[in-house]
């Protein structure tokens, strides 16, 4: 594809103070380590990577919800993060959904799930009640929930419920481009595969753009154009979807994917990747991963790699793969 | 089986009030689990898990909650006709709960420490200093970094993962008879989620705990549970040890689960769903309950509620057509 991509991020950079106990200094704490990436119109980019390895944060700062510490976000063509054109969020805000990883963070216990759903075109206005109502069904319906429950409470939802409720919500205004964190992580197979191949079918129609934030490897494979994996607030690899799971370059992809469980009894998991977590306080030397890495060598321990091009769209942090380096063996 | 169970449950069936009276949530659901044993529970959205594992301790909302009938008895002991003080005790102490949503059981406005700190201090009678030294170490064990400072942080300066892992250190801080875990990895990356189910088998080794463990991941089943409990629309459908669950799977439904689960090699292609959708607790189904989703539906099916038959070792199914042909048909 030749177009302008809709979304672009470069060099984004997210801090947080954490405050230690009394007497303590104050630290920083770098979620976001000097992000950048891309995403076309109808595509979807999968984000996967550790638990608190910056995907969330990532995702807040590209819907607006905070501000950058530094970095651009350009959102079909307007600069939202630092330095950003006055009002510049508000012309795209209608745009822009978020489906949220906690559905209890997303939905107001004492309001009907009926009108949470219709919170956003209530907000938009200028639809008549029956006009607001019917599409309320009829986005039940697309989720997979009875047309009539809009008149319950979320706490009369099983979990999995709310977060279809959630999905629902975000599609009320026909965006153009939804974060979705963590949409399906707590549903069971099938209902996984249906708000999948929801999403899939919505982007054929509505040309709409993704970028999917998830645990699930097997689901990001089905519903990604490519996989960005992030490791300690960096992105470590990223590629076409086929290109990373066929041959994963860098070692911490290398171990996710080995790590997935597989519906066969009896099959130990290989052992996980042990040693020292990255601090964001005290981040390793050199490259994140490293004291975990078991193909690191001295170079890797002082200097950090960044991500480069390796071949076709494939993109890499790891020195194993500059010019000079050993090659990880294959999976 | 001869093996005296620790927790066993008998014919529960847990009712809920609604805007048009009270609805039937789960029905007749009976299991037992063993001292040492992990026993997993799974089917689709909404077909009765949390609110089985949630009667276990009695934590539904007490205006609107009906426990209809049944019994859960836990060391000799009916938890069902407990006091609520009696109760509490056990709450936390002999039985612990993962909760699906971290946020709904982290105190928001408590910091990690306090949340943490507090039952050691209540169950095992810890100094403050000694409670705070085995908090950061329980933080350690769930693999948060710098467990030292961010101790002190409140909820929503975690990620969602982060804050699963520190209902895992609450929910293990006491040692445990029983932990039931309600999707507790849904939040973790595999490698994390790996080492966190290593953390659960080593406790059992040690202090011989055992785990209800309520997933929707076959492959978290698969490795980790030694014998799984199928449920529908509020019902057990069907039993096994786990091997024979995915060998020789005795209802259409569980074929549907297993078929579901999405691959990691292989052509890229939709993924595959059953049919249809769970029913409304509202709407009544004759027969059996699956019946409308279900390829193999015969006249009886439609007609009479279908029994738990025995199909094989320890080995349960509630579709009278698979067990009559022995397997598949
Ligand atoms: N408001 C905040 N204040 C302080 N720290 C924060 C805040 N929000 C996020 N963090 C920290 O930033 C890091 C990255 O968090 P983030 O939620 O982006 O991770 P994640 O990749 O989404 O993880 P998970 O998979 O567990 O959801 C974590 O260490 C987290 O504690
Ligand atoms: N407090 C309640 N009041 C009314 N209905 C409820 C209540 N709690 C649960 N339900 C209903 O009971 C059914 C079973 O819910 P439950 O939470 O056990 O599902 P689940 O199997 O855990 O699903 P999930 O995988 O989505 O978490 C659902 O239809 C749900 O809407
Ligand atoms: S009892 Fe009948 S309808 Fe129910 S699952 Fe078995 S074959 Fe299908
Ligand atoms: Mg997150
Ligand atoms: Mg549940």
């Amino acid at each position: 594809m030749t177009e302008a991509p809709i979304v672009t991020v470069r060099d984004l950079v997210k801090t947080f103070p954490v405050r230690g106990r009394a007497g303590e200094p104050k630290r920083t704490l770098r979620a976001v380590d000097n992000v950048g990436f891309e995403v076309l119109r109808g595509e979807t980019l999968g984000l996967v990577g550790e638990s608190g390895s910056g995907k969330s944060t990532t995702g807040r700062m590209l819907v607006g919800l905070i501000s950058a510490t530094s970095g651009t976000v350009e959102l079909f063509g307007h600069h939202i993060a630092a330095g950003a054109e006055k009002g510049a969020l508000n012309k795209v805000r209608s745009r822009l959904q978020f489906v949220f990883q906690d559905p209890q963070n997303s939905l107001n216990p004492r309001m009907r799930v009926g009108d949470a759903i219709a919170e956003p075109l209530d907000v938009a206005g200028g639809l008549s009640r029956q006009t607001r109502n019917d599409r309320v069904r009829e986005l039940l319906e697309l989720v997979g929930l009875p047309r009539t429950c809009g008149d319950r409470f979320p706490h009369e939802f099983s979990g999995g419920q709310r977060q279809r409720i959630g999905i629902a919500r975000a599609l009320a205004l026909r965006p153009d481009f939804i974060v979705c964190d963590e949409p399906v992580s707590s549903l069971d197979v099938s209902m996984q595969a249906q708000i999948v191949n929801l999403l899939l079918d919505l982007q054929e129609q509505l040309g709409l753009s993704y970028l999917f934030i998830a645990h699930d490897l097997a689901v990001v494979r089905n519903i990604s154009t490519r996989v960005a994996v992030m490791y300690a607030g960096g992105i470590v690899e990223m590629a076409p979807k086929r290109d990373l799971y066929a041959a994963p370059k860098h070692p911490y992809t290398q171990a996710l994917l080995a790590a997935v469980p597989r519906p066969v009894p009896g099959r130990a998991r290989p052992p996980s990747v042990a040693g020292e977590l990255p601090s964001l306080i005290d981040p390793p030397k050199g490259c994140a991963f490293h004291p975990r890495c078991p193909f690191a060598f001295d170079r890797c321990r002082v200097e950090k790699p960044r991500l480069k091009p390796v071949e076709g769209g494939h993109a890499v942090a790891c020195h194993l793969h500059e010019p000079g380096g050993n090659r990880p063996p294959a999976l | 089986m001869t093996r005296v169970p620790l927790l066993s449950v008998e014919n529960l069936t847990v009712q809920f009030r609604g805007d048009r009276g009270w609805v039937t949530a789960i029905e007749d659901v009976s299991f037992e689990i063993g001292a040492g044993e992990n026993l997993g529970i799974v089917g689709e959205s909404g077909s009765g898990k949390s609110v089985s594992a949630l009667s276990i301790l009695r934590l539904h909302g007490r205006a609107n909650t009906r426990y209809a009938s049944g019994a859960i008895r836990f060391g000799g002991r009916d938890l069902l006709s407990m006091s609520e003080r009696e109760l509490r005790k056990v709450r936390g102490g002999d039985i612990a709960m993962i909760f699906q949503d971290p946020m709904s059981s982290l105190n928001p406005v408590l910091t990690v420490a306090e949340q943490i700190i507090e039952p050691l201090q209540l169950h095992q009678g810890l100094s403050a200093a000694a409670a705070r030294r085995r908090a950061i170490e329980l933080l350690e064990m769930v693999r948060i970094a710098d467990a030292g400072r961010r101790i002190d942080e409140y909820p929503h300066r975690l990620s969602g993962g982060m804050r699963q892992r520190v209902m895992i250190a609450i929910a293990i801080a006491c040692q445990p008879k029983l932990l039931i875990a309600d999707e507790p990895t849904t939040a973790l990356d595999v490698t994390i989620q790996g080492q966190i189910l290593e953390l659960l088998r080593d406790l059992q080794r040690e202090i011989g705990m055992s785990v209800v463990l309520i997933t929707h991941d076959l492959g978290v089943i698969a490795e980790f549970a030694q014998r799984v409990l199928v449920m529908y629309a509020g019902r057990v459908i069907e039993q096994a040890p786990v091997a024979a669950l995915f060998d020789r799977p005795m209802h259409p439904y569980t074929d549907g689960l297993i078929d579901a689960v999405p691959k990691l090699e292989g052509d890229l292609h939709r993924l595959t769903t059953i049919p249809g959708n769970i029913p409304d607790l509202a709407t009544v189904i004759p027969g059996c309950r699956f019946n409308p989703r279900c390829r193999e539906a015969k006249d009886a099916c439609r007609r009479d509620p279908p029994a738990l038959l025995p199909v094989g070792p320890d080995h349960l199914s509630r579709c009278p057509p698979r067990a009559a042909a022995g397997g598949a048909v």
